[in-house]
């Protein structure tokens, strides 16, 4: 009697649970909010060279992300877990791939589209099939591509409120042809070393947070080190589009002839929303495969639809549509890169 | 020549995608795209069943029709020609491989009435297609059919797994999923133009 009393009074020494068994101190609020730190200098280039008008983007969106979350969780009474940081990351990112002299409107309906059906429909965190931020850019993009597609000069002044239209590099490279965009380019930046300075920095016209370059490596090289990303995506990503690029090389408007191995790989990665997408949005963890080699194809295949549609295709940048219709194969991807058991022998029909 | 063929290939693969720009052949791709088993034998005898209508269509368009002045029955005769096909192919098939026939045997009486089946033939007439465009045409259109339910399957068979809220689960998810998913191909879009 004696020993069962003081032995219900210990605390067990077994421990029974349900796996995996890791105690760590990595948590979901965690890895979201440091990536959304690591996307602090792009915001911060963005409020800078867009003006006050990309702050203001920038707050409705992710007010709007929180809010749509909230009310979501609530309505189908779960709890509401906006600390976790995903809808603030969502919305942030969005509001990254957005130009700045938008009406404020679209931030909002995006937002809803990207938290409600793209992801609380699915289950939420952990369910959804496509990255939020970006099924809520593709949507927009469809229904307003006149607003999404005008794009402004850089000003470069945190009070200034003038903005003057222009086109994006690789805007001016679809309109006019590889070889006449260039010039046309070179004539917009002055030098080509010039250009690709300005480039890094993010002197120039295009969504929020893609132009400056600098400021995402510098996020990027942060979570690469915290190991909340890895290198497979990204890197198979860029390698693919830099080589591609120079392979397919410039297309004279005149004849349609293609010269090959004659592209500017440098100019590829630093215009558009590369490295943006690249970094932290094929690499989202719940819309890309689990296995490395699936991820590497996964990066590979993301990088042949950018240049298929940037190259080929009707619209100038291919990254949010490449990693959308890559995230529809991520299944498929895992399924055909796992792994035969050992000794296990395929079953005879 | 070769260069055309690759034109209609894609475009009725990805860009005119049946499923995800045209919204044609729903049931049969809701019907199937539950398991991956299913879907992918789904795609086999859909991709052969549209192949072989759209060149027997193809004959008697150009070769019986359009002699005689009928271009204006096409509708009713793909019908007859189509349905009779596919139960040729019942037929056949049951005789031939029971097992496969059990398994595929419905969806290939609901392949009778499916409406890419017809659309095929009639864009192929209505285009004025040679008999290679239009062979090419239904196997671009096949593989982009086959396309979507792979595709579809393999995420179906994820969102098992997934906590859809109860009102969602089943079809109307599914047709969310389509609608996100048409929305991603929307990005083919410009690609060629024929």
């Amino acid at each position: 009697m004696e020993a069962i009393k003081k032995e219900e009074t210990l605390s067990p020494k077994l421990i029974v649970s349900v796996g995996p068994h890791v105690k760590d101190e990595e948590t979901i609020q965690r890895i979201m909010w440091s990536v959304s730190l690591a996307l602090l200098p792009s915001s911060v280039m963005a409020a800078y060279y867009f003006g006050p008008r990309a702050l203001a983007v920038m707050i409705v969106s992710i007010l709007s992300a929180l809010g749509a979350e909230a009310v979501t969780q609530k309505v189908m009474g779960k709890p509401i877990a906006i600390s976790d940081g995903s809808a603030f990351l969502t919305g942030l990112l969005l509001s990254l791939n957005l130009p700045s002299g938008i009406p404020l409107y679209l931030p909002i309906i995006g937002n809803v589209v990207a938290i409600v059906i793209t992801k609380q429909l699915f289950g939420g965190l952990g369910f959804n099939v496509f990255n939020p931020a970006l099924i809520g850019r593709a949507l927009l993009l469809t229904s307003w591509p006149r607003l999404m597609t005008t794009w402004y000069k850089p000003v470069a002044s945190l009070t200034s409120l003038d903005a003057i239209t222009t086109a994006t590099p690789l805007g001016v490279i679809k309109e006019a042809g590889a070889v006449k965009g260039m010039e046309e380019l070179l004539k917009q930046f002055g030098s080509i070393s010039n250009m690709y300075t300005e480039m890094l920095i993010g002197n120039r016209a295009g969504s929020l947070g893609e132009t400056s370059i600098i400021a995402l490596l510098i996020g990027a090289a942060f979570l690469l080190y915290k190991r909340y990303i890895t290198w497979h995506i990204p890197f198979s990503f860029l390698a693919t589009v830099a080589v591609l690029s120079w392979v397919v090389g410039v297309k004279d408007p005149v004849t349609g002839n293609i010269s090959f191995f004659t592209g500017d790989p440098l100019l590829s990665l630093l215009s558009g929303g590369l490295i943006l997408g690249a970094f932290f949005m094929a690499t989202d963890y719940v819309t890309v495969p689990v296995l490395r080699r699936a991820q590497i194809a996964f990066g590979i295949g993301c990088g042949l639809l950018t240049i298929l549609i940037r190259r080929f295709g009707g619209y100038p940048e291919g990254v949010c549509y490449a990693i959308l219709l890559m995230n529809c194969f991520t299944p498929l991807l895992d399924r055909w890169f796992k792994r035969r058991k050992f000794g296990f022998v395929k079953e005879r029909k | 020549m070769l260069n055309e063929l690759g034109k209609i290939f894609i475009a009725s693969a990805l860009i005119n995608n049946f499923v995800f720009t045209r919204y044609l052949g729903l049931c049969i791709f809701f019907g199937v795209s539950k398991r991956m088993e299913t879907a992918v034998g789904m795609s086999m005898t859909f991709t052969s069943v549209m192949v072989i209508s759209a060149a027997l269509s193809w004959l008697v368009y150009n070769l019986v029709m359009l002699p005689l002045g009928l271009g204006f029955l096409k509708i009713v005769i793909f019908i007859g020609i189509v349905a009779a096909f596919v139960q040729a192919a019942d037929t056949i098939l049951r005789k031939i491989s029971p097992g496969l026939y059990y398994k595929l045997g419905i969806y290939l009486v609901l392949i009778t009435t499916n409406c890419i089946i017809l659309a095929v033939p009639v864009i192929n007439a209505d285009e004025k297609y040679n008999f290679m465009q239009a062979l090419t045409m239904g196997l671009g259109s096949g593989a982009g059919f086959s396309l979507a339910l792979i595709i579809m399957a393999s995420i179906r068979e994820k969102l098992e797994l997934a906590d859809v809220p109860k009102v969602f689960q089943g079809l109307p998810i599914a047709f969310v999923l389509t609608g996100l998913i048409a929305l991603a191909f929307l990005g083919f879009s410009g690609l060629i133009r024929l």
